[in-house]
């Protein structure tokens, strides 16, 4: 891949092996749909996850996969309706609560939110409050969920923008967001997310409205608060090269269901599924310079018609009859990875 | 700092727009066909005549004096005497002011009062019963004329049950139907705008932000989205409130009130030159200094208006 990943992976050994902690978030069977009848659009139809405390799992998938639709169901943000979670359950284990989320009332999961569970979004100019200042937008959190009050709020909001890397500085904590630079604004939206100290961050697409060299910055500062607060990631991305970079595990996505699952290192260097193996063809890398990029045929299919069998099976190079009759089921292979395809192992056309 | 900045300019702005007004009202008038001086004289009178009532109203001088003295007795607030009572304009003015303040505040906080929680209340809960009230009322507020309203209101709560006085000044009770009907034309407008604007505000990303924080529904509501939903609010009620304070002459008429309204009513409708002009330029001035206090309210609740 580029020089930036390559640069990363001399540095891989510094990197936390994955996998150690406890389970932080396990989601079994998840599906959801929006609508009913004619429109009934499944936009996540069965997705199986695991994630362990200081753990990055990156959730990779093109848009309209059903990648924001499982971490808002997570997070316990999805309008229903129009949404229905019509079956599943998203178990998870933090500092005070454990148990399945979907079972929990409304005000136990709202008060799991931003506290056990936190969330990084895309664009940090929208989404954070234009009206209030930085310093209030922090402590509101503080306040609420830890019972700070008066000027131990304000001195623990001057530590957590330290650790954010924005300086012990009040000035900061005085601004409005829209004084604030592009990086600054993100490393805002991070210090609000972990000011709780959370046992899970769902990152989406975090550095996505950034310049590179901002993105590099964000992505090294979420990987310090990972292990430095020992939180399990749930990292939202269609950003190969990023996910390469930063990822302990991945779990591809297509079509609201999982189609491999595995360590970085297993996805990267052998892909087992189709999908997977024309999407990491399909990245342009000095390597390949010279030979033509690799396109996937055809378009990611809409939630309302999704295909019927392997949803992948109009598009696949490798797909046989039954492809398009039968969902494959997902099939444990060697360490720790699955995929579901029936066409496992088999030759690539030339 | 930037807030003190940011006041300075538009003070600076509000002294020039007061300085244009004031320019502009002082030619329109010279350029107005007839000589005031011809008015005041009578048809028949001599030239002497004639030259001493310029003399004393001053138009015998050069234009550049003549504009020059002009400036200097607005910054005093002297905008000559009446040519038909032969009273100072100021204490005119200062007469009715106070009517006319108080009405403006009355129907403005009224109108505030209605239109702020009901539109609140619309936008949080959309397609309510309590929507469709609000809109409805805001449909109805403002396609009411409000005169009609106001003889309405007479008719209802003045002569059928008089809890109100039918006309007439001397008590708060006096004020309660003309500020009714004053306010609500603008709740009308506000409610609207107060509905619209917490509707959007609602849609943007930073409330999921807040409630990805665990904030309460009230919290995510009230301390976030409410916030900036006022924003725009605030301009445009503080805009109503200044058109007010230039009295409301139909209202006033209704009512049988003496505020500015009526009084600059007169003024036209006599011919009297030196009160409509002085009308003018207090109400000029009176609404710049409205807005002015209104763009500093807003750069309190509006951080990003400072920098710009």
């Amino acid at each position: 891949m580029s020089d930036r990943v390559n640069d990363s992976k001399n540095s891989g050994a510094s990197r936390g092996a994955g996998s150690t902690g406890g389970t932080v978030l396990k989601i079994e069977n998840l599906h959801v749909s929006f609508g009913e009848g004619e429109t009934r659009a499944r936009a996540v139809r069965g997705i199986d996850l695991e994630i362990h405390r200081g753990e990055l799992h990156a959730l990779v998938g093109e848009s309209g996969s059903g990648k924001t639709v499982t971490s808002t169901c997570v997070l316990g943000l999805l309008p229903t309706p129009p949404a229905i979670i019509e079956a599943g359950s998203i178990y998870y284990k933090g500092h005070d609560h454990e148990g399945d989320l979907l079972q929990f009332s409304e005000d136990k999961r709202r008060r799991t939110r931003g506290r056990e569970i936190a969330m990084v979004f895309q664009e940090p100019g929208k989404y954070l409050n234009p009206a209030l200042r930085v310093g209030e937008q922090i402590m509101e959190m503080l306040r609420l969920h830890l019972g700070f009050r008066g000027e131990a709020a304000e001195q623990r909001a001057l530590e957590i923008l330290e650790t954010v890397g924005l300086g012990g500085n009040r000035r900061v904590l005085r601004s409005f967001p829209h004084e604030l630079s592009g990086g600054m604004k993100q490393r805002v939206m991070i210090a609000i997310a972990i000011c709780c100290n959370p046992s899970l961050l769902i990152a989406d697409e975090p550095t996505t409205a950034l310049d590179v060299t901002l993105q590099m910055q964000i992505l090294k500062l979420i990987m310090q608060l990972r292990h430095k607060f020992d939180m399990g990631i749930l990292f939202i991305s269609h950003d190969l090269a990023v996910v390469h970079d930063i990822a302990d595990r991945v779990s591809v996505i297509y079509a609201g269901k999982i189609v491999e699952s595995g360590s970085r290192d297993e996805i990267f260097n052998s892909p087992q599924h189709p999908y997977t193996r024309l999407l990491l063809a399909s990245v342009p890398d000095a390597a390949k310079r010279g030979k033509k990029l690799v396109t996937i045929s055809g378009k990611v299919p809409d939630a309302e018609h999704f295909p019927t069998g392997c949803a992948f099976h109009p598009r696949c190079p490798l797909a046989e009859k039954r492809c398009a009759d039968e969902q494959p089921p997902a099939e444990k292979l060697d360490g720790s990875r699955s995929a579901s395809c029936f066409c496992l192992g088999k030759e690539w056309p030339a | 700092m930037g807030f003190l900045l940011f006041i300075l300019k538009r003070f600076v702005r509000l002294l020039a727009t007061v300085l244009i007004i004031s320019t502009i009202i002082f030619f329109v008038i010279r350029v107005i066909p007839g000589d005031p001086a011809l008015v005041i004289a009578g048809i028949d009178a001599s030239d002497e005549e004639i030259a001493s009532v310029r003399a004393k109203l001053g138009t015998d001088k050069p234009i550049g004096v003549q504009y020059i003295e002009w400036l200097g007795d607005i910054v005093r607030l002297d905008f000559g005497d009446s040519m038909i009572s032969g009273e100072p304009v100021r204490e005119l003015i200062f007469e009715r002011f106070p009517l006319t303040l108080s009405l403006a505040l009355m129907g403005i906080s009224l109108g505030i009062l209605i239109a702020i929680p009901l539109g609140v209340v619309s936008a949080v809960r959309r397609w309510s019963a309590w929507d469709y009230f609000g809109m409805l009322f805001s449909q109805v507020g403002m396609a009411i004329p409000s005169f009609w309203l106001a003889i309405l209101l007479l008719l209802i709560f003045a002569v059928r049950f008089p809890l109100f006085p039918l006309f007439g000044l001397g008590s708060f009770r006096h004020l309660v139907l003309p500020a009714l009907s004053l306010g609500f034309v603008r709740a009308a407008v506000i409610l609207r705008l107060t509905r619209a604007s917490m509707v959007e505000e609602l849609s943007k990303e930073y409330v999921i932000t807040a409630r990805a924080k665990g904030l309460t529904e009230t919290m995510v509501k009230y301390k976030h989205a409410l916030r900036n939903a006022l924003i725009p609010v605030v301009t445009i009620t503080g805009i109503q409130f200044g058109y007010m304070l230039g009295g409301a002459i139909i209202i006033e008429q209704v009512f049988s009130l003496p505020g500015l309204g009526r009084l600059f009513l007169y003024g036209i409708y006599q011919r009297d030159f030196t009160l409509v002009q002085g009308g003018v330029v207090f109400i000029a001035v009176v609404f710049s200094l409205v807005n002015f206090l209104v763009d500093v309210l807003y750069s309190v609740i509006n951080p990003k208006i400072r920098i710009s």
